[in-house]
């Protein structure tokens, strides 16, 4: 494991891509992996980009690593498709828009699958951030679609987040209203050559001028930008505004690490003991096909989920709670 | 939870042939058969290919070849691969490939070419016979 670690500091692409298949798989050597590698992590800038399939993301997440790439920064992407529910399959595709990059030796692109994981999909992309954190990438980029809570918890580790949409998405923004809206530091409105780029410019606006309130004292306010990604258009102002906000990030929480601020440290233990005792709990019963009985006995209507709920929980907690 | 290995095949399409609806039909059928596939796109070198299936860490790269230029293309990713150090990574074609190129292929390190007619289930019952998550 040692050995696996060193090779990862080392920037051992080998190494660095088996290791994050190993967390995808649930290899449970990863973990000691994982700890010796936390020492090296905290460095890298993460930057979420999450949107509705089609706004565009990873022809801007494309453009951005040719930004980051001029001037001088090496960059890791980690870009979230789903898996199908029925066949536990999945069409990874984000690559395409991004392959011009793929012999660079400064970029590392990685596609994963969301999985059935229970809950372990912002686990298992949090590892893979520290994975390539460690690996030496100044700056990671967090490709999701921005549906789903496990999606929106995995934007919600990166440093900066961008919600991308695109004009004429009324409706939409009535969804992004409801989630991820909160989580949002820089909206970008992309394809912004097609008509309703103005429109929704002003929905959105209205959205972010009604937290007025939450935008005092100098907090950050998310600003909307106009983009064209294929044509690299707005792409420049786009970066110029993550680095305002890093800048901001940088003031507010002081020189201390993103990863040792207190309120996310907190969330992400919890998180993390909470996909742990899932794993172990469920996992086992599902192996040994106790899982499955007890549905079985629920659906045959000879136990309630309630009381199969305790049978579970009581005996790992040796009391009743 | 202890997750099972899951299969990762990278489809592929080198050089300059412009049709990629073949392609994108294995993908799919691959999907439906359980295996993360990663698809590069149209326009690939052969090094970009390696370079792309070394860091998704596939088990499996399917070349497609319909122009013709397969005799240059396919033994060359096996090629770079040994260079790479990763020739773990096993690599078959399809497309139109003549019978008498077949042999060829075979000996420059492809394990199986899959030409006009063969079944989708034909292509992932081969992979799932021969190809095992490394």
């Amino acid at each position: 494991m040692k050995e696996i670690a060193e090779k990862v500091v080392a920037g051992d692409v080998r190494t660095v891509a088996r290791l994050i298949r190993d967390i995808d798989d649930g290899m449970p050597h990863v973990r000691d992996a994982l700890k010796r590698l936390f020492p090296h992590t905290g460095r890298a800038y993460v930057i979420g980009i999450t949107g509705a399939p089609g706004v565009g993301k990873s022809t801007l997440v494309d453009q951005m690593i040719s930004h980051l790439r001029k001037n001088g920064k090496t960059v890791g992407v980690l870009a979230v498709d789903p898996t199908s529910p029925f066949s536990g399959g999945a069409i990874l595709g984000d690559r395409v828009r991004m392959q011009r990059h793929s012999m660079d030796e400064g970029v590392f692109i990685r596609s994963l699958a969301t999985r059935g994981h229970f809950g372990g999909l912002t686990q298992s992309t949090r590892s893979a951030i520290d994975v390539l954190d460690a690996m030496g990438k100044d700056y990671i980029l967090v490709e999701t679609v921005g549906v789903g809570q496990d999606e929106v918890d995995v934007v919600r580790s990166a440093h900066t987040t961008l919600i991308i949409v695109i004009p004429g998405m009324g409706d939409d923004i009535q969804a992004i209203k409801a989630g991820i809206l909160e989580v949002g530091d820089i909206f970008v409105i992309n394809k912004a050559d097609r008509d309703g780029t103005d429109k929704t410019m002003s929905d959105l606006r209205l959205m972010i001028d009604m937290d007025q309130k939450k935008y005092k004292d100098g907090k950050w306010k998310p600003p909307i930008l106009k983009t064209q990604a294929v044509f690299d258009q707005g792409v420049k102002e786009l970066m110029d505004t993550i680095e305002e906000h890093r800048l901001y990030n940088f003031k507010t929480h002081g020189d201390l690490p993103f990863r040792k601020r207190k309120d996310r440290v907190g969330q992400e233990l919890a998180e993390m003991v909470k996909a742990r005792l899932i794993e172990e709990v469920i996992g086992g019963l599902v192996e040994s096909g106790a899982f499955d009985m007890v549905v079985e006995e629920i659906v045959s209507g000879k136990l309630d989920p309630y009381t199969a709920c305790e049978r579970i929980v009581i005996p790992v907690l040796g009391k009743r709670p | 939870m202890v997750q099972k290995r899951r299969l990762r095949v990278m489809v592929a399409k080198p050089g300059l042939d412009g049709h990629d609806r073949g392609a994108r039909i294995i993908a799919r059928a691959f999907r439906d058969a359980g295996f993360e596939v990663v698809y590069t796109g149209l326009h690939q070198t052969p090094e970009q290919i390696v370079d792309a299936a070394i860091q998704e860490d596939v088990d499996l790269i399917g070349l497609s070849s319909l122009a013709g230029a397969h005799r240059y293309l396919f033994p060359r990713v096996v090629e770079i691969l040994r260079e790479r150090k990763a020739e773990d990574i096993m690599v078959c074609g399809g497309g139109i490939v003549p019978e008498a190129d077949i042999p060829v292929m075979k000996k420059a390190g492809l394990k199986e070419i899959f030409t006009p007619g063969t079944t989708l289930d034909s292509i992932v019952a081969w992979v799932n016979a021969n190809v095992k998550p490394r």
